[in-house]
């Protein structure tokens, strides 16, 4: 079963260099063949390993496998090796599915691309990093996947690389995506210094020996976060999610949606014996959590950009999905974390669908009434918008219903801005619905005369995100509503050190959970029904006028200047320092010290050259001086 | 076999020497004449490595006495041919003679004056493997200052319309360098006495016994047992001073530094490579094998003064090349950047430091060289070197586009290049160094990670403004075609693409050479430095 484990990451890396390597000669048919073969392969041995895991005697929770040796100096070693067990099998699940079925999307979405190969190449060699990265059995292995999956986020999202403002969008993800990996290799380090390895399993074993609150764990636990807070877009690392959306649609839905910005939440799922161990640090990750999931969620109410809207709106979804890890609850950040991927990728890939048929529209006070020319994106969207409000019983409900059980367990503040984080997202999303598909269509005839609904290659992978966003959510149906919880069950051998550590967690008691429930679906139609008054009923369209709205109003929608924020203080500075350095000290100080004494050194030269005047006279008289100070000098030694 | 690494020195020299007996009419014969030494090298380097035995020491030893004076009651003075490899030096040469060859490939058309410039190449690549593998002081010396007269005509004959300039502020840097070296070079010279020497007096210029205190004569001013104080420091501190700001000129470090952008953007492609691939690399070759082995004691004492300037040199050559508008200069800047990261391993007094330190000086050779051979290949065919004269290239040249990529993010540190490895080893070190040796802080290990992200920056900012947008060019360059790379690049950037690679995927075989070397270093360095110094 072990040897499957190496081919899972290697099959779209053969895909990858294979594209790569033979670029010119294969037709677009053979180009799509190879690249989503290699990932339904990968998905396939996944599959495999992910239902041995679930037949798995108990004890037996994990694959592991060994490459090769990889790095060994001093005392640091380590191999380049994978663990399966049932938090990698998940997500390689997702990862290899769900990139399955965005690869085949991608295929009729980029068709008419001339960059339909490199489109491919790089999806590919994302799929692998990815890979890499939530199948590493060891910190480092898991920095190349994220360094990788970096690399490919920036390539794809500057895609269009003719458009400079595209290009900016990237190199805005990388470098702050780098800020947050700084943290994360220095809180690797800091775990080798401490530990003395870098492999999960003696990382996790020794760990036990630490005290809960420890200083130094509290440190380590903070550096990892902050990688999580630039790759999975928390405050105050997030600007630049929203700017990704540059890339072509399938990117966002893959890497920034479903899979790469999720990779902050596996990170902190894998370390939880860490993170258990530090409350302090759990705190904070709800802290920011929580106030990501509101601020961002604030932000998209304004946006009228259909993927800004969605974009900010997974910002605000992983924020939720902070909270929970915050609250000790990891399984149901994993949980929400799948069935997101899930609702997530298809209003990212509807959201493409609707922009393929309007001609490469994404301003959403130019659509409405599509419902009428995309049928199967029409349907598909509201499942995925349904899905994503709470409604039962579509995924999102079970997931961000476990989320706020939590929350209230914990703390009622934390409940209460977490439902209205999510009571928000239920408003804008049905605001950002309507907007879209019902009442008269506002695009020019021209644009009009266009709309057609998607290629099959494109809906048949909306129809089946479709059913997941649908049936998702009962791989954790809670105790209260007759379900066993098999997520929970499934996971329970990854959390199992620190729930030892944590201890009994608090529950609520059924009849309380049925309230919370009861309270905040119906709370949702209320949100859904004020989104269908004002732009069904009232046919409200936002309006193009900056100038007339609120202060309030226009604070949201400039997205309360951060970006202008961080310009000013950040960016301008440090490109201030380097012209700085370049001009003033590198070429007026330093230079003018080298060349002032090459030149004081001429002029040195020239002025004692006329003290051999040739007269011996002089010379004596200079001899016995000299010798008079030296005998002097000597004297007084 | 056991004159294999006299071979490898000698072969470049006597191909300098037949490159004057041909008549300079042949011109392409020189160049046949350089390739055929420098693959005869190579050969020569498989054969060596093939047969060295790792951790062994140093290896394929020769020794033969070169200069022996009695000098009546002044003893003797006793200089040897003494050469060696170990695991540091291995894989310098292995990059010298790698770096050579891609060189000669970079030179193979439109030299002008070819008898002149194959036959101080093939000196200069002599004078490189020698000073890599000496063993004396005085040959190492020999060899060092031979490096620079070649250096010095290559920029100031082939080199740009401020070549001069250039190549006198390289040579007048290097020469003050040079003249640091050399005092120190005469006061072990007068301190240190030949154990093997048979009773009488014998000064010897032998770096092994440089590096035991138990060789000094004492009262002598080097003599560790009995410090002689000249000011503020003791006459062993002032020698290490000035040894680590000799070498720290040709390393280079911020402030020394200036000479090197100059010399880069008015050297051509090839000179530019072997600058920046390897004699950059001397001067970190020295503090590890001269100024750190013999006076560890002042060493330790100084490491924070070395981290802070390494810190400095990390972050001040990324700002410079991020306000730098010519493509050469901010790639000279990088290289300041990347050999501050070799200093700050060399601080941290670390087996994972120095181990990183060596394995970021074979990288940087190989990235280096990659960097200067893209600027090369734009400059080829505009004549324009400056970054805003281009946009769009990308779409116009693919493949050359595809090895930018690679060049790029592996100088930036990405995984599976082989710069990542080794900044993650110096990190790693200058992380440890406070709990293990309490040399230096881990603060300077933060700070210098802000390095990374200044490095993306500017990278990402050159292939913003080159490759990406539409295609246009100006300047010099606006009547110029861009055709994608011919064979002949292919044939320079795709090896060094693929070592990069390798090394970073796959680093264990470089490492396991390294390593031994790096416990040997940090154990004599700490053992010896902690039994001299007056305070530790």
């Amino acid at each position: 079963m072990s040897d499957l484990i190496g081919f899972i990451p290697l099959a779209p890396l053969l895909g990858f260099l294979f594209i790569g390597f033979l670029n010119k000669s294969l037709t677009k048919g053979w180009v799509s063949f190879f690249a989503c073969g290699a990932v339904f392969v990968a998905f396939i041995l996944s599959s495999v390993l992910f239902f041995n895991l679930l037949n798995a005697p108990e004890g037996q929770a994990a694959f592991t496998y060994t490459a090769f040796d990889w790095i060994t100096t001093g005392n640091f070693s380590v191999s380049f090796s994978f663990l399966v067990d049932p938090l990698s099998a998940t997500m390689m699940m997702i990862i290899t599915g769900v990139g399955f079925l965005i690869h085949v999307y991608s295929v009729g979405y980029m068709y008419h691309d001339d960059g339909f190969r490199r489109f491919f190449m790089y999806l590919n060699l994302f799929i692998f990093f990815m890979l890499l990265l939530v199948m590493g059995s060891n910190y480092l292995l898991m920095f190349v996947g994220w360094e990788g999956v970096g690399l490919c986020s920036y390539l794809l999202i500057g895609f269009w690389f003719k458009n400079q403002d595209y290009n900016d969008a990237a190199k805005k993800a990388f470098i702050m995506n780098r800020i947050g990996d700084l943290g994360l290799i220095l809180g690797v380090i800091l775990i080798f210094v401490t530990f003395g390895s870098i492999n999960y399993a003696d990382v996790f074993s020794k760990a036990g020996e630490f005290p809960v609150g420890s200083e130094i764990i509290t440190w380590i636990t903070i550096l990892l976060f902050v990688g999580a807070i630039g790759k999975s877009a928390q405050i105050p690392l997030y600007t630049w999610l929203p700017d990704a959306m540059a890339g072509p649609t399938p990117v966002s839905a893959l890497i920034h949606a479903a899979t790469m910005v999720t990779a902050g939440v596996y990170m902190i799922a894998r370390n939880n014996v860490l993170y258990t161990l530090s409350p302090f640090t759990l705190e904070i990750v709800t802290v920011i959590g929580l106030a990501t999931a509101l601020f961002a969620a604030t932000i998209a109410i304004a946006q009228n950009d259909i993927k800004k809207v969605l974009a900010y709106s997974t910002v605000s979804q992983l924020g939720l999905m902070f909270v929970a890890l915050g609250l000790g609850a990891f399984t149901t950040g994993i949980f929400h974390m799948a069935t997101h991927a899930f609702f997530k990728a298809l209003l990212f890939l509807g959201a493409g669908s609707v922009i393929h048929g309007m001609s490469d529209e994404q301003d959403i006070r130019k659509m409405g009434g599509l419902r009428k020319y995309l049928p199967i994106t029409f349907i598909t969207f509201l499942v995925g918008t349904l899905a994503i409000a709470g409604i039962p019983p579509f995924a999102g409900f079970f997931s961000k219903d476990e989320i706020l059980a939590n929350a209230f367990a914990h703390s009622k503040v934390v409940y209460a801005v977490g439902a209205i984080a999510s009571l928000l997202t239920s408003f804008y999303m049905f605001r950002l619905f309507f907007l879209t598909f019902s009442g008269e269509n506002r695009a020019s005839e021209e644009v009009k005369h266009h709309i057609h609904e998607s290629p099959k290659s494109m809906t048949i992978p909306l129809m089946v995100l479709a059913v997941l966003s649908l049936i998702g959510g009962f791989m954790g149906v809670p105790e209260v509503l007759g379900g066993s919880h098999a997520l929970n069950n499934f996971l329970s051998p990854v959390f199992a050190q620190s729930a030892q550590i944590a201890g009994e967690h608090h529950h609520l008691d059924h009849s309380t959970e049925l309230i919370l429930m009861g309270l905040i679906v119906g709370l949702t139609l209320v949100m859904i029904f004020i989104a269908y008054s004002i732009y069904v009923r009232r046919k409200s369209v936002p309006t193009s006028n900056e100038a007339s709205l609120g202060a309030a109003h226009r604070l949201v929608y400039n997205k309360y200047y951060v970006d202008e924020a961080y310009n000013t203080v950040v960016v301008k500075p440090l490109y201030f320092l380097s012209k700085v350095f370049d001009s003033v000290v590198e070429k007026l100080l330093i230079d003018n010290i080298v060349n002032g004494t090459g030149k004081a050194i001429t002029w040195g030269s020239k002025t004692l050259r006329l003290v051999q005047t040739g007269n011996t006279g002089f010379y004596i008289l200079a001899m016995v001086i000299s010798i008079i100070v030296l005998l002097v000098s000597r004297s007084f030694l | 076999m056991q004159n294999i690494l006299s071979f490898l020195i000698l072969i470049p020299l006597l191909g300098s020497l037949a490159a004057l007996l041909i008549r300079p009419t042949q011109t392409s014969l020189f160049r046949w004449l350089a390739l055929i030494a420098v693959t005869l090298q190579l050969i020569l380097f498989i054969v060596l490595v093939s047969n060295y035995e790792a951790g062994g020491g140093f290896q394929f030893v020769e020794q033969r006495s070169w200069i022996s004076l009695d000098l009546g009651s002044w003893g003797t003075l006793k200089a040897d041919y003494f050469l060696g490899v170990d695991g540091m030096s291995l894989p310098l040469i292995g990059l010298a003679i790698f770096v050579m060859l891609i060189a000669c490939i970079s030179s193979w058309n439109g030299v002008t004056n070819p008898k002149g410039y194959f036959s101080l190449y093939l000196l200069l690549n002599a004078a490189v493997v020698g000073s890599f593998a000496a063993l004396d002081f005085l040959l190492f010396y020999v060899f060092f200052e031979f490096m620079l007269l070649p250096m010095f005509f290559l920029i100031g004959i082939w080199g740009g319309s401020r070549r001069e300039y250039a190549s006198i502020k390289f040579f007048l840097y290097t020469l003050l360098g040079s003249i640091l070296i050399l005092i120190v070079m005469i006061g072990l010279y007068l301190s240190v006495n030949d154990p093997s020497g048979s009773g009488g007096l014998v000064h010897t210029f032998n770096m092994l016994h440089m590096s035991d205190p138990s060789n000094y004569i004492s009262n002598t001013i080097l003599d560790p047992n009995n410090i002689v104080t000249l000011g503020p420091f003791s006459a062993r501190s002032w020698a290490f001073l000035f040894l680590f700001f000799g070498f720290a000129i040709k390393l280079p470090m911020v402030p020394l530094h200036t000479w090197l952008p100059d010399a880069h953007v008015e050297a051509s492609t090839p000179v530019s490579v072997i600058l920046a691939a390897l004699l950059l690399k001397i001067g970190a070759y020295g503090m590890l094998r001269i100024a750190y082995p013999i006076f560890p004691e002042a060493a330790l004492d100084f490491s924070v003064m070395v981290a802070v300037f390494a810190v400095i040199s990390i972050l001040y050559g990324a700002l410079t090349a991020m306000a730098s508008k010519d493509l050469k200069r901010m790639i000279a800047y990088s290289s300041v950047s990347h050999m501050g990261f070799v200093l700050l391993g060399l601080a941290s007094g670390t087996t994972e430091g120095v181990t990183g330190a060596v394995y970021q000086m074979v990288s940087h050779g190989i990235l280096s060289a990659m960097l200067f051979i893209i600027a090369g290949v734009l400059y080829d065919r505009t004549g324009d070197r400056l970054i805003r004269n281009y946009s769009g290239l990308a779409g116009k040249m693919p493949y050359f586009f595809a090895m930018v990529l690679i060049a790029f993010f592996a100088s930036m540190g990405m995984p599976a290049f082989s710069g990542f490895i080794g900044e993650l080893m110096i990190f790693l070190g200058a992380f440890k160094s406070n709990a293990h040796n309490g040399l230096i802080h881990e603060s300077l290990a933060i700070i210098a990670t802000l390095g990374l992200i200044f490095g993306a920056a500017y990278f990402l900012w050159a292939i913003q403004r080159m490759f990406f947008g539409t295609y246009d060019v100006k300047g010099n360059a606006r009547n110029s075609i861009l055709p994608d790379l011919n064979n002949r690049e292919i044939l320079m950037l795709f090896p060094l693409a693929v070592v990069t690679f390798i090394f970073g995927v796959y680093p264990q075989p470089l490492l396991d050479l390294i390593n031994p070397f790096a416990t040997d270093f940090v154990n004599h360095l700490l053992y010896q430095g902690r039994i001299l110094s007056p305070h530790l």
